[in-house]
């Protein structure tokens, strides 16, 4: 059975960095899959990557991960308009997905989308 | 006053300190060919390759560096320690080893180096004064991976060149690797065939002011 938890951003953002952390690897590790309500900071992904790479073993083989965030084209308005968005939503705009590599099999991202590919079930 | 003086002295010195032992690091995925890209400078400036690149996933899984390679262009001169890093990864399973007829054991530590690998690649972006991020232009470049270092790199104000690599392969897609970082400026080669090489050295001259 799959099992998604979704994580709002009111429920995260007050965490420490270590508490993210600590709360995303348990839940993945217990092999449910994070909708996260806005994006990790740069610095706070590669520390997930590092604490993943430090619990690898056997049965927990790592993560895959992928965040969006609200795509703008670039010009002068669509600045301000993100500028604003990211004001008024308070840095919770955009998605992150966190799930174990041994059910999802690939997040594949473009700019804009996620889909999310899970392993195939082994044919008894 | 003194501090001020310190500070002053400090400031330029540090400026002659830095631009002594340039640190130039190459980051990407386990394969993205940031070791084939490692040879190729050192072999063309050095006359010798320092590290070893295959196809198997992971083979760089310590950082290895090249002290004291001087490029030159154009009537310009750029010296730099090179800093071969292990592909960064999110997930290693052992398994996946097995497929290059790797045996069971070796996999098994492989695996075990790898994931070391990967922290250590993290940890030293702290040392890098500037970066080339090597992207396989025959994949997605929107990948996690590649957006945490850029995002690592631009927390940290270390300048940034891509790399588009295997341009020799069709299936490359250099607008797509473009437009996935219009802010970064990118070079497509083929480090692999020599392809693009002075375009690359000419954008190394830009990145490393």
């Amino acid at each position: 059975m799959l099992t998604l938890q979704y994580i709002p951003h009111h429920e995260f953002a007050s965490l420490t960095i270590d508490e993210k952390l600590r709360r995303i690897l348990k839940s993945v590790r217990e092999d449910k899959i994070l909708i996260i309500e806005g994006r990790l900071h740069p610095i706070e992904e590669s520390e997930l990557i590092k604490r993943t790479m430090q619990v690898i073993s056997k049965s927990f083989k790592g993560i895959e991960i992928a965040s969006i965030d609200y795509q703008f084209r670039g010009d002068f308005i669509d600045k301000v308009k993100k500028d604003i968005a990211h004001f008024l939503l308070r840095k919770r705009s955009g998605l992150t997905i966190v799930g174990p590599a041994t059910i999802v099999k690939e997040i594949r991202k473009d700019p804009s989308k996620i889909e999310l590919l899970t392993m195939e079930r082994k044919k008894k | 006053m003194m501090s001020k003086i310190r500070g002053f002295f400090g400031g330029v010195f540090g400026v002659f300190k830095k631009r002594k032992s340039i640190k130039l690091g190459i980051y990407g995925h386990p394969n993205a060919g940031k070791s084939t890209i490692a040879n190729k400078i050192s072999k063309d400036w050095l006359g010798e390759e320092f590290t070893k690149a295959s196809a198997v996933p992971h083979e760089t899984r310590e950082v290895v560096i090249k002290e004291k390679i001087t490029v030159k262009s154009k009537g310009k001169e750029l010296t730099f320690n090179l800093v071969d890093t292990p592909g960064i990864a999110t997930k290693i399973d052992y398994e996946d080893f097995l497929k290059y007829k790797i045996n069971p054991k070796e996999a098994k530590e492989r695996a075990k180096e790898a994931t070391k690998g990967v922290i250590d690649a993290i940890k030293w972006l702290d040392n890098m004064d500037c970066v080339l991020v090597v992207l396989d232009a025959t994949q997605n470049p929107y990948s996690q991976v590649n957006i945490t270092i850029i995002g690592n790199l631009a927390a940290r104000n270390i300048p940034v060149l891509i790399v588009a690599n295997k341009i020799d392969l069709k299936k490359s897609d250099v607008k797509r690797v473009e437009s996935a970082f219009p802010q970064y400026p990118t070079v497509a080669v083929s480090a692999l065939k020599g392809e693009n090489m002075e375009a690359f050295y000419d954008e190394l001259f830009k990145l490393v002011k």
